[in-house]
């Protein structure tokens, strides 16, 4: 009961945020690649950033299926915005699950405040779905660690406070660090010019003799493969969250047009070919938010320790949620353009955005055909 | 891949090298600023490919509906968004005007539209008359010796750069009466409006058109008064057909960097063209591109053998465009992060694809017309 208040509350603050400042500013902040800090903070503010943060730290340790319910109605009215806060969560919570106490006091109230960003950064030039081949190296000096090499397509870079970098402290080992922003050494490489989620950098990350001490290694020497894969899994049910709410929007926004718009001296929602679309669209944003849904239930529910095979249950079912959402949204963003007709096709009627960000979705956080493997493998 | 004629090869690596040197370096740049590569278009005027279906006597190549496809489709791998414009002013002005036009007015226009001087439009569409663009409403009265023309068109192609418009106007109450005329820029109470900003086809202009009481002499009328739907139906046809050049273009270039990339590519410690699901990518992506070629000339065949088979150009238009569609949404997943970024056209072929299955009649009109003709016993309320 009181959560499910908690929850409504929280989305009804997303609301106010959502028609008030972020919609309005969605086709400027695209076009411009306009990321507002503010905003980003107000998040912090009514408590989205730390639904499932400590509550030591400000968070309010709720499940994960409140979080996605409420990041994908953020996501409803701006994907790169709920990508932006779900990577930044993601990184609050491998500090949270595998960080000192010096570090948790370091970063998470500042994470779930929103006064500072965080970003997880794996991906590199050449290691991609095969990201365990990066190649950035850290070796051991007095005192800590030093970095050498470059990650590419962080997404929050130059923005963040915070980066959680995968490197190599050994032919087979690789580690997660803490890198914070301004560390020596650590410098932004270029921003990516992308296709959509163009309020939200994608940057380069370049290291050069970037020293970081002993106490920013995030857990133990070797771990830090093992920290992302978990923290993927987690990342992948939000991925299928806001891919959801951008369905959403996508279906409402194609909803409201065929209501008004008329062809043939009918209103196009009078048109089989229109309404099977629309039933269509529909149709596959439920069934897509009950998947997600399920991942996000058994994600919930640490406590009770899952056999091996369970494990490998839940692993499938992240997967699952990620591909089928995202697939989804794809498709329903592009039907949103077609029933739109020629202002579809115009910034003006947000729905050609919405279809542009939905692309990116089928790639990060493994791409859709490394989930089949995933899932296939997990079967 | 396909039987073409020593002429029809000749003008294949023409427009490809011509496309390769004067609009695919220049693309990106205009794709991002949304701004329009006039220099090569009027070097297209040097080639003598701006009449490509035109009668000789003004400049013309009179050549048919194969060989403006072939164009399409090169021009298209390289910039889909400058064959748009291309295809706009080929086809759906000077064509229609070669076709329609009086001797006077293909001498006045044709020439100057041909070599590349001036730039057309036409204008069909309206804000509230798109799918339904029969039931138009731009209005062209007679007074005397001129007519007066009142209301707007949407959506026009080359707009802001038009010499002339080919313009469809409502003359009578009838549905079916309407009626053709060609308005110079500059006449009083005709207007443009600025580029309209959109998701593809950017460096593609595309505007508005008003009329308040544009007065033009009778002259300037194509055809006779209320005879356009026939010519409009006919040129429709052509337009469908090579718009659908460009879908095959930007397949045909999707497959090319698909199959360059899965080789290079690196992932797992092999080139990602080992992956099976890769491997189905490429393979369909091959397979459909084939259907698309063969099936868009033999379209283009049937319809310069002059058969009056009107279900050929539809089912093409229906059928192209949205595979294009897909196959470039799968060439920027084949390249993963890299598509997604500006840096490979993958991103930008996907969105100048997904025009194609608006414009010239979307998916759903080609339905509704097949379903015309195919259906025709059994419906009611037609
Ligand atoms: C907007 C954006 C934001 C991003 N943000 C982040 C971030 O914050 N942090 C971060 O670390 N990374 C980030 N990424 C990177 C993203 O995770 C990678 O792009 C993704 O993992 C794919 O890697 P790649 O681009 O190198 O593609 P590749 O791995 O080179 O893949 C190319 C193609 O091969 C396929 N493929 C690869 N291996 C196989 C296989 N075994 N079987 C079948 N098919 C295969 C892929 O599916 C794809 O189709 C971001 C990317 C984008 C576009
Ligand atoms: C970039 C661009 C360039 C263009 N260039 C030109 C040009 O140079 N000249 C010109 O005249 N026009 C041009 N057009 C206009 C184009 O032809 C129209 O956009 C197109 O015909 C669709 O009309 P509409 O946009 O009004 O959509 P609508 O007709 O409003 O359609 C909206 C939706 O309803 C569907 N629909 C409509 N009627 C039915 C029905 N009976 N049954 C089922 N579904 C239906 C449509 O398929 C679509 O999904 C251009 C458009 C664009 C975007």
């Amino acid at each position: 009961m009181e959560n499910s208040f908690v929850i409504q509350e929280l989305v009804k603050q997303i609301d106010r945020l959502g028609k008030e400042v972020i919609w309005p500013a969605a086709i400027e902040a695209d076009e411009e690649e306009k990321f507002d800090r503010k905003l980003f903070s107000q998040l912090g503010e009514i408590g989205l950033l730390g639904m499932v943060g400590a509550e030591e730290y400000g968070g309010s340790n709720l499940n994960y299926s409140d979080y996605v319910s409420v990041l994908e109605r953020l996501a409803y009215y701006s994907l790169p915005y709920a990508v932006t806060a779900s990577v930044s969560i993601m990184v609050q919570k491998m500090i949270e699950d595998a960080g000192s106490e010096a570090q948790k006091k370091q970063y998470l109230e500042k994470l779930i405040s929103g006064e500072m960003i965080g970003s997880f950064a794996l991906s590199e030039s050449h290691s991609g779905s095969d990201a365990a081949a990066l190649k950035t190296t850290a070796k051991k000096v007095s005192g800590g660690f030093e970095l050498q090499g470059s990650k590419m397509w962080i997404t929050s870079g130059g923005l963040s406070g915070v980066y959680v970098v995968m490197a190599r402290t050994g032919e087979k080992e690789i580690s997660a660090f803490l890198v914070p922003d301004g560390a020596p050494g650590f410098t932004l490489g270029k921003k990516e010019k992308k296709m959509g989620w163009k309020l939200s950098p994608t940057r380069e990350l370049i290291f050069q003799n970037c020293f970081v001490s002993e106490t920013q290694l995030l857990g133990k020497v070797g771990e830090g493969f093992k920290l992302a894969l978990s923290a993927l899994n987690k990342g992948r049910v939000t991925i299928g969250a806001v891919a959801v709410g951008l369905s959403q929007m996508a279906l409402d926004l194609s909803l409201a047009f065929s209501k008004e718009r008329k062809q043939f001296n009918t209103l196009l929602n009078q048109f089989q070919g229109i309404q099977f679309m629309l039933a269509d669209m529909a149709t596959e944003t439920y069934a897509a938010r009950a998947l997600v849904m399920q991942a996000a239930q058994a994600l919930g529910n640490p406590q009770s320790s899952l056999s091996q095979k369970n494990a490998s249950a839940l692993t499938a079912l992240c997967s699952m949620a990620k591909l089928k959402a995202t697939d989804v949204g794809m498709q329903v963003t592009t039907d949103a353009v077609q029933i739109h007709g020629g202002v579809g096709y115009t910034s003006e009627y947000h729905v050609e955005r919405l279809m542009r960000d939905a692309k990116a979705l089928q790639i990060v956080e493994g791409t859709n055909q490394i989930q089949r493997m995933v899932i296939a493998r997990n079967l | 891949m396909w039987h073409f004629n020593d002429e029809q090869k000749s003008l294949q690596k023409t427009c490809r090298e011509f496309a390769a040197k004067e609009i695919a370096p220049k693309a990106e740049h205009h794709d991002q600023h949304e701004t329009f590569n006039i220099e090569a278009f009027k070097k297209l005027g040097d080639l003598g490919l701006l009449g490509i279906t035109a009668d000789p006597e003004y400049g013309g190549a009179g050549l048919g509906a194969l060989e403006a496809t072939i164009v399409m489709e090169e021009l298209g791998r390289a910039c889909a968004s400058t064959t748009l414009s291309y295809l706009a002013h080929s086809i759906l002005c000077v064509n229609n005007l070669d076709k329609n036009g009086s001797p006077e007015q293909k001498a006045k226009y044709l020439p100057k539209l041909i070599s590349g001087e001036w730039i057309g439009c036409m204008g069909m569409s309206e804000p509230d008359q798109g799918s339904d663009a029969v039931g138009m409403k731009t209005k062209a009265e007679k007074k005397g010796d001129h007519y007066e023309i009142n209301g707007s068109k949407m959506w026009i192609t080359n707009a802001q750069y038009a010499q002339v418009v080919y313009l469809y106007t409502r003359t009578g109450k009838e549905k079916k009466a309407l009626t053709t005329f060609l308005v110079d820029k500059g006449t009083p109470g005709f207007s443009v409006s600025k580029s309209i900003h959109k998701m593809g086809m950017r460096a593609s202009p595309t505007g508005e058109l008003s009329f308040q009481n544009v007065k033009v002499p009778i002259s300037a009328r194509v055809g006779q008064e209320g005879d356009s739907i026939y010519h409009m139906m006919k040129n429709l046809d052509l337009e469908r057909i090579t718009i659908a050049g460009i879908s095959l273009g930007i397949a045909a270039a999707c497959l090319d960097q698909c199959v360059k990339y899965a080789q290079e590519r690196k992932q797992f410690g092999v080139a990602i063209g080992n992956f099976q699901l890769i491997q189905k990518m490429v393979a369909e992506m091959s397979a459909e591109t084939a259907m698309m070629r063969h099936f868009l000339y033999s379209a283009c065949q049937e319809y310069d053998s002059g058969s009056k088979d009107r279900l050929l150009a539809t089912q093409v238009k229906l059928a192209l465009p949205k595979m294009a569609t897909k196959i470039a949404l799968d060439a920027i997943q084949l390249h993963g992060g890299y598509g997604y970024s500006r840096e490979f056209p993958l991103e930008r072929f996907m969105r100048d694809a997904k025009l194609m299955e608006i414009g010239a009649g979307t998916n759903e009109v080609m339905i509704l017309i097949l379903a015309k003709q195919l259906l025709k016993e059994c419906l009611v309320n037609l």
